[in-house]
């Protein structure tokens, strides 16, 4: 598998957020996504971005285009030196919500991508990597 | 001989004051009718003449220090003109111009000074170049501040105007939602409804998101909480425009609105007007004169 395009953008203000938004939406256009895949990798990425800046308190996100064979892939990476989750199982769950939120981001996330992984550490941050291909 | 260059640049800036300034409306003037007469002539002159007036002030009082005191004068009549530029439309390169083009005549003006004495000449332009390139960079500063405050202040104006709640008939109230939904803008809208649902005694509202791009698990809440809210002052929601892309992403991420939700703003006000007892009917043909 090759990255053939990758870029890393700021997620510091709600403003970065929509930025994140519009980025990969042009980019999952950019790899052919068809419409309903690209809502669907653009809310997740919306998801994360905002648990990046609401819990993480900032950080960034690498998009990266990759290759395997003939396969285009849309991977994003959201990254931040926030408190770190203690508990990933109960922070998975649907509805479970430590900031009035709906709960429903992270499962959501997971659900509308071919690929979901988190990893998190906590007082050292947090970094969740998604995928989805064409 | 070491020769202070701040020396020989204040001197020559007072003495010379005219000639630098001859050289300089003519560049500007120049330039001027490049960037396709955004300024009226009299006015570049009036500005290029109060600042090279202010700058030679600022080197007799405070030397090469544009940061200090004696500058403050010179500093706000520059910050005043990259504002008035960046409303204006100035492009950034336009504006840093401005200022960076009071060097060559200042050069010029150092060269035929101190004739064949090349150290002061060197020392004089060392000074010169040092403090127009601060005074460059400032003005830089306030123009990017300037047009981040225009951009935030256009950001507000369109979020008040794209949030307009539309009365359809009487007691139905539409909200055509358009563009992203986040953080301000929300409240504006939510306020906006509930307000238009008391002034108009309304029933239903209809909430038509055909135009918000993306619909996530923030905006869903925010649909909620409104909905909620209209309930709570005795009118009904029917949410309409609900595209099938986002119908499906709404399914993954498990939100549900509950309530009532319509493909086209349409089929939702066909609804309203049912369910206030009213109905669309299509007028009857006349019929005579047909045979
Ligand atoms: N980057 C992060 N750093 C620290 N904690 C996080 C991070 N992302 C998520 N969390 C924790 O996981 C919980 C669940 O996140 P999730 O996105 O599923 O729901 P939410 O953000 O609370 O609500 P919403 O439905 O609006 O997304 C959060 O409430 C928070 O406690
Ligand atoms: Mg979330």
């Amino acid at each position: 598998m090759t990255i053939t395009k990758a870029e890393t953008l700021p997620i510091r203000s709600g403003d970065d957020v929509v930025r994140v938004r519009q980025r990969v939406r042009a980019l999952a256009i950019e790899i052919g996504l068809g419409l309903v895949d690209q809502t669907k990798i653009v809310t997740a990425a919306s998801e994360l971005a905002r648990n990046t800046l609401d819990y993480g308190g900032g950080g960034d996100v690498r998009t990266e285009i990759v290759q395997a064979g003939t396969r285009k892939g849309l991977r994003l990476i959201f990254e931040d030196q926030g408190p770190g989750i203690a508990d990933i199982e109960q922070a998975m769950t649907d509805h479970y919500t430590s900031g009035g939120g709906l709960g429903l981001g992270l499962g959501g996330a997971k659900r509308l991508s071919n690929e979901f992984h988190i990893e998190s550490t906590p007082g050292a941050g947090t970094r969740v990597t998604i995928a989805r291909w064409k | 001989m070491t020769m202070d260059g701040t020396e020989v640049l204040t001197r020559t800036v007072t003495e010379d004051e005219a000639t630098i300034l001859d050289g300089w409306t003519g560049a500007l003037r120049e330039s001027a009718s490049l960037q396709g007469g955004r300024i009226r002539e009299a006015e570049l002159q009036t500005q290029a003449k109060a600042v090279l007036g202010q700058f030679r002030d600022a080197l007799v009082a405070g030397g090469l220090d544009a940061d200090g005191e004696s500058y403050a004068p010179l500093r706000e009549t520059l910050a005043d003109i990259s504002r008035s530029r960046a409303i204006q439309g100035f492009t950034p390169t336009d504006t840093a111009n401005f200022v960076f083009s009071l060097k060559e005549p200042v050069f010029e003006a150092l060269r035929l000074k101190s004739g064949a004495d090349a150290s002061a000449q060197a020392a004089g332009m060392w000074a010169g170049g040092k403090v127009i390139d601060r005074l460059g960079l400032q003005t830089m500063e306030v123009f990017l501040a300037s047009r981040e405050e225009v951009i935030g202040r256009q950001g507000q104006e369109i979020a008040e105007l794209s949030t307009p709640v539309v009365r359809l008939w009487d007691g139905i109230l539409a909200l055509p939602l358009i563009g992203t939904l986040d953080s301000a803008r929300t409240g504006v809208v939510m306020e906006n409804l509930l307000q238009a649902i008391v002034d108009e005694e309304a029933e239903i509202a209809i909430i038509d998101i055909t135009g918000v791009p993306t619909v996530d698990t923030l905006v869903a809440q925010h649909l909620l909480k409104t909905v909620a809210a209209a309930r709570l002052m005795g009118a009904d929601c029917i949410v309409s425009g609900i595209r099938p892309q986002i119908a499906q992403t709404m399914v993954h991420l498990g939100v549900e609105l509950n309530v009532v939700s319509k493909a086209t703003l349409a089929d939702a006000f066909a609804v309203a007007l049912r369910r206030t007892g009213r109905k669309v009917v299509r007028q009857q043909v006349p019929t005579e004169g047909r045979g």
